[in-house]
């Protein structure tokens, strides 16, 4: 086993949970959003990518990658907003397909506007300048700014998790996405709260796309890849979870980087293995509830 | 001179093509206690969702403390002063008790003294004050139904429509809900109470409406209904 020390591998697990956060980023996004909206939203690639030609765009402009972590996320929840408002929300009540077709046709759209405006190739996204470099970890240097994309994701995670919790408007979310006419009927308007519920979504969805950019750069379709990973995260954490959302992404984040250290030729089909497995053993996925489609 | 809280004229709803409430009109005065009774089916619970703004195609007028609320949408309705206990009791999963109760303040205007509201609502609910950190659908049928009403009450409307509160409830406790709604009456609450325990509604009411096949079928003061077998037995399968 020369070369597959355990530092090694240890090194590896910690690029899985950097990739992993970016996945889980993404993935709760669109779980909070099918959850509250019961909308699946495929045009949730569309914005991660937007998010990160925002970054580029700001950058291009004179602007900061720490101006661009502030004001990209409020660019694209408000662009998610006026999605919500005037496209997603004339087709609330007619069945779930729907949303569906409307939001896969929006990313095709999204894709293209940014191929006409920023052309077909990609661009590399620097790593901001004070966090290039490794840092020792205990077991081998690890590349700094992917320490950061996984304390930027805990933190994005614990503002969540609090805002969920501890204010009203974070339990008219938990109460409305179980029964939206109790809600109704205890004086809320829930149009308004799916629309900001869509619009934290696609925030995080352009924050994703923001710190994912100086690992993989930046490409029109690079929403499209992700988009389909991220359905193995919430099909295997379960629809509508956030708990599920996030365990389910930092697995498939390791796996991904492990199989690619193990059996590169294997990397692009483990999860959908994975997910095979889990839907196998547990349909509904790790905290998701039984019937949610039905 | 009563005051009339609510005022029905000729409400119509559908079901898609079917037309399940015909011609309802209806009164209810401030500080009292209506009923409304009727067989299964016979349009009751589709009344109080009209009135409440859940049923999509309706018509006619609903004129709640002297403004048209017709077109309102459920959370407008609300805001005004009317609350509704639906049926199934809808003790949302996942919240404490305290945070379901918490959900009756989260659009009002009393929401800045949540914590006042709470201890309020629990002098009168003393089942509820004893569980109020616990997952609420662990407590039993009836105390459920006690936060319902609770959740519905905490922000003070001035009209509450309760949906069956006795279903499925065990009898001491249905007792206890009963010499609330009286209490509830006492301090000045109207309310518009749907129930198939007839004798026992028909008790604490002022006046019922009796409805079948989705129209009014019989109205009269709750005593003489009650004297009345003939109509309990033609309308009320009792």
């Amino acid at each position: 086993m020369s070369g597959l020390s355990f530092d090694l591998i240890a090194l590896q697990l910690f690029t899985g949970l950097a990739l992993g956060a970016i996945y889980v980023l993404f993935a709760i996004g669109l779980s909070l959003i099918f959850g509250m909206l019961t909308v699946v939203n495929f045009a949730h690639g569309a914005f991660y990518m937007v998010g990160a030609y925002a970054g580029l765009f700001l950058v291009s402009m004179g602007g900061n990658f720490w101006i661009c972590l502030v004001a990209v996320p409020l660019l694209v929840g408000t662009f998610g907003m006026i999605v919500e408002r005037f496209l997603v929300r004339p087709l609330y009540g007619r069945g779930i397909d729907y949303p569906l077709l409307l939001t896969f046709g929006l990313s095709y759209i999204m894709v293209e506007l940014i191929r006409i405006a920023f052309g077909t190739s990609g661009y590399p996204f620097d790593t901001p300048e004070l966090l290039q470099g490794a840092v020792d970890i205990g077991v081998g240097y690890f590349p700094l700014y992917r320490l950061f994309v996984i304390g930027a994701t805990a933190v994005v995670l614990i503002g969540l998790w609090l805002f969920l919790e501890r204010t009203s408007f974070g339990l008219i979310i938990r109460a409305g996405a179980r029964d939206p006419q109790i809600v109704r009927v205890l004086g809320v308007d829930v149009s308004k709260v799916w629309l900001i519920v869509f619009g934290i979504g696609t925030a995080i969805a352009g924050f994703a796309g923001l710190l994912a950019a100086p690992l993989q750069g930046v490409i029109p379709e690079m929403g499209a890849t992700i988009l389909a990973e991220a359905f193995v995260v919430t099909v295997v954490g379960g629809m509508g979870s956030i708990g599920g959302a996030v365990l389910a992404g930092l697995l498939v984040g390791v796996v991904v980087s492990m199989s690619s250290l193990f059996a590169p030729e294997m990397a692009k089909v483990s999860i959908f293995a994975l997910m095979a497995i889990v839907l196998l053993i547990r349909p509904q996925g790790f905290f998701g509830r039984a019937g949610l489609m039905s | 001179m009563p005051e009339p809280m609510l005022r029905i004229r000729d409400l119509n709803g559908w079901y898609g093509p079917s037309h399940v409430l015909q011609d309802i009109s209806l009164e209810v005065d401030r500080g009292e206690i209506v009923c409304l009774i009727g067989r299964n089916g016979a349009g009751k619970t589709t009344t109080l969702k009209t009135i409440m703004g859940l049923l999509d195609r309706r018509s006619g007028s609903v004129i709640f403390k002297e403004e048209e609320i017709l077109a309102a949408p459920a959370h407008v309705r609300f805001a005004r002063g009317l609350a509704y206990v639906p049926e199934e009791r809808r003790i949302v999963q996942g919240l404490s008790v305290r945070e379901n109760l918490r959900l009756g303040l989260v659009a009002s205007k009393a929401k800045h003294e949540e914590t006042r509201r709470i201890e309020d609502i629990a002098r009168i609910f003393p089942r509820l004050a004893e569980r109020l950190e616990q997952e609420a659908v662990t407590m039993s049928g009836g105390e459920q139904q006690m936060l319902a009403i609770a959740r519905a009450m905490i922000a003070r409307p001035d009209l509450v429509m309760l949906d069956e509160p006795s279903e499925g409830i065990m009898p001491v406790l249905v007792d206890e809900m009963f010499d609330l709604f009286r209490r509830m009456k006492s301090e000045g609450t109207t309310i518009l109470l749907v129930e198939q325990n007839v004798e026992l509604a028909l008790a604490i009411a002022d006046r019922a409406y009796v409805l079948d096949q989705g129209m009014i079928v019989h109205q009269a003061s709750a005593q003489a209904l009650l004297a009345d077998d003939e109509i309990k037995e033609r309308y009320c399968s009792v």
